[in-house]
């Protein structure tokens, strides 16, 4: 096979591409695997050291906060709980709510939308004093509760399991109606199967959007034992200042890397799905 | 009481269009009704009543003995097969017969037998498991067939369920919904605005125009003896020529003939009809036609031309006829059949 000028010149910016964003996570990870030290005095490294296995579990495992209780695997887990419900939840009620919208013919469902749509506007760090009132009132606290529901609500996803949910042909519903689908059973037997990459996709999104908040938890959480990633990573990062110690340059890295494996499974998981709903419409 | 009975059935949209006029009409048990005629009728709308798809406006729909005007489509025991046919993307061939079976409760062993025979008398066994993305149109219409026959509905119901296929294959499944609907005994509604369509697969035919049912009967009894001009004009092809007249005295006077002893009492103006297929050639006949074009179809020529005042006319004759381009000839409405309409009116007068 012969191979145009143009094929190596696409093939070279998307190595290029490539390399801009794994060359970064590997001097995390390599240097991840060195000591403190070394790093503090040679600058960051290409290669894998043999600080691996101890930095890692320094990591995990060493007790932190003021109450020496908790662990950077506790914030992962904490993470992973707040974004897993959050997306979770944010998928199955903004289905739900545009389902809804779409084949509810009610008169306001439009005025509703918009309604919805509007709260694009208004992102949980504008509205964070009434939220944390309305939380604080509920008696929710330092609980994942209230670390998940505020943000569960999404005008975003809601917008586009409408605009999918209205291209789906009418004779569908129609059909199964007459086939003798009621409307729950024709949301779970037709909607769900047919929005699968929708719902990946917005799953991955929203896991990451919850996995990445920092704010409301931190506001949220007086407790250490719901200390979340991102607070770990400030916390970890300004303890150099504060200690006499040298910067534990190394075990930040280890950290970073660590805390980005969960979003990573779950695009692993996810991508099959996402992948096929990318290359092949079926409709 | 048939077995499917409207009563002064009446729909207007909520944007205010009256789409089915106080229509009424019955259907036997068994019976292969088709519903006919131009685009925008209303002939979907009275199918889409009749499935619960639409909420009736005004008037009564019985089936089978039971007043089905609030029922929800799902309870209704009905079928369709939707013109782009419906079907369920994501669940291959098999589910897509199933699924109805599934959703009234029916065990598993009963629905395998259910699809495989379905599958079988459509000729799908073969294609259960694919997707309907994989199928050709053809495929896809058997698909859709099968999932209406596979549940025994009370009624099968068909909204011009060929028009998306090629003109070969349309006429191959009009012949097979026809052996399937006698094989298969189900009553049938099937809308189409194809009017060979309509004449082949009808035991009873239903001429629709505005929202009204102008005409009802065997495609024969329609195609002899249509009450209307609408009908006259709809039914037939190529389509029946119209001529303006006057009657005065049982004679009508026609542009350039007139024909005596008419069997009619009426007087003023109309508008006669004559049938292609129902003239022949005779010397020094009434009719007049200078011939324009000449299809051949082979077993039939078609003879396009004008009459003496350059109106159209089109003259059917055996395909053995050599009639050239620029000539002359002299026509005869045989055994006297023309139909004539008040032109006021559109009423048959005679
Ligand atoms: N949802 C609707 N809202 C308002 N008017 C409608 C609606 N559906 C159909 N109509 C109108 O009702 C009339 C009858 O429509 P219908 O679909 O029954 O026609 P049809 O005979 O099936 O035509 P075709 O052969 O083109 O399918 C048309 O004038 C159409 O514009
Ligand atoms: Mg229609």
């Amino acid at each position: 096979m012969k191979i145009k000028p143009l094929q190596i010149i696409a093939h070279i910016i998307l190595i290029l591409g490539v390399l801009l964003m794994v060359v970064p996570i590997w001097i995390s990870f390599a240097s991840s695997s060195h000591d403190s030290v070394t790093i503090l005095t040679e600058g960051m490294k290409f290669h894998i050291g043999d600080q691996l296995a101890r930095n890692y579990n320094e990591v995990l495992n060493e007790k932190g906060g003021w109450s020496e209780e908790v662990t950077a695997a506790k914030m992962f887990i904490n993470s992973f709980i707040m974004a897993l419900g959050i997306a979770t939840l944010k998928v199955v009620i903004s289905a739900m709510s545009a389902y809804a919208l779409v084949y509810y013919r009610f008169k306001l469902a439009v005025p509703i939308f918009w309604l919805i749509f509007i709260t694009l506007l208004v992102p949980l760090e504008v509205r964070i004093f009434p939220s944390y009132k309305i939380v604080s009132d509920l008696g929710l606290t330092n609980s994942y509760t209230g670390l998940i529901l505020p943000l569960v609500a999404s005008a975003t996803a809601t917008f586009f399991f409408r605009q999918f949910y209205k291209t789906i042909p009418d004779e569908l519903l129609e059909s199964a109606k007459l086939d003798g689908a009621n409307a729950w059973s024709f949301f779970i037997d037709f909607l769900v199967p047919l929005s699968k990459t929708m719902i990946a996709a917005m799953f991955i999104f929203m896991f990451v959007y919850g996995y990445s908040q920092y704010l409301w938890p931190l506001i949220m959480t007086t407790a250490e034992e719901y200390w979340t990633v991102v607070m770990g990573m400030k916390i970890i990062y300004t303890e150099s200042y504060e200690g006499v110690a040298l910067p534990r340059t190394a075990e930040r890295f280890a950290y970073i890397i660590l805390s980005m494996i969960p979003p990573v499974l779950v695009v692993v998981f996810l991508q099959k799905w996402f992948i096929k709903g990318l290359i092949q419409t079926e409709k | 009481m048939s077995f499917l009975d409207l009563k002064n059935v009446t729909k207007i949209y909520p944007n205010g269009t009256k789409a089915v006029h106080e229509t009424s009409l019955s259907v036997d048990e068994g019976e292969f009704m088709v519903f006919v005629g131009p685009s925008g009728c209303g002939k979907s709308t009275l199918l889409r009543m009749v499935a619960g798809l639409e909420d009736i406006t005004e008037g009564d729909i019985n089936l089978d003995g039971k007043l089905i005007n609030e029922v929800d489509p799902s309870e209704r025991d009905v079928a369709m097969v939707f013109q782009n046919y419906a079907l369920y993307p994501h669940m291959n061939v098999y589910n897509n017969l199933a699924y109805g079976l599934k959703n009234r409760g029916i065990d598993k062993e009963t629905i395998e037998q259910k699809v495989n025979d379905a599958a079988k008398l459509l000729q799908i066994s073969d294609y259960l498991q694919r997707k309907p993305s994989m199928l050709s149109g053809g495929q896809r219409q058997r698909v859709a067939m099968g999932r209406a026959i596979v549940r025994n509905p009370k009624i099968f119901l068909f909204d011009e369920p060929l028009s998306n296929l090629d003109a070969k294959l349309r006429i191959q499944m009009r012949l097979e919904i026809k052996k399937l609907q006698q094989k298969v005994g189900v009553t049938s509604i099937f809308v189409t605005h194809d009017q060979v369509e309509a004449m082949t697969l009808a035991d009873r035919l239903a001429v629709i125009n505005n929202g009204i049912i102008e005409q009802l009967g065997t495609p024969i009894e329609i195609y002899d003896n249509p009450k209307s001009l609408f009908v006259a004009g709809f039914i037939g092809s190529p389509q029946m020529n119209f001529l303006d007249g006057n009657i005065k005295n049982k004679t009508l006077s026609a542009e350039g003939f007139e024909i005596k002893d008419i069997d009619s009492d009426f007087e003023g103006e109309v508008k006669l009809g004559i049938r292609p297929e129902h003239l022949s050639q005779r010397e020094n006949s009434l009719i007049n036609l200078k011939v324009d074009l000449v299809e051949q179809l082979g077993s039939d020529n078609l003879v396009y031309g004008q009459l003496k005042d350059k109106k159209d006319f089109c003259y059917r004759c055996p395909g053995n006829l050599t009639i050239e381009k620029g000539a002359d000839l002299s026509l005869n409405i045989e055994n006297n059949k023309y139909y004539i309409f008040d032109k006021s009116t559109g009423k048959r007068v005679n």
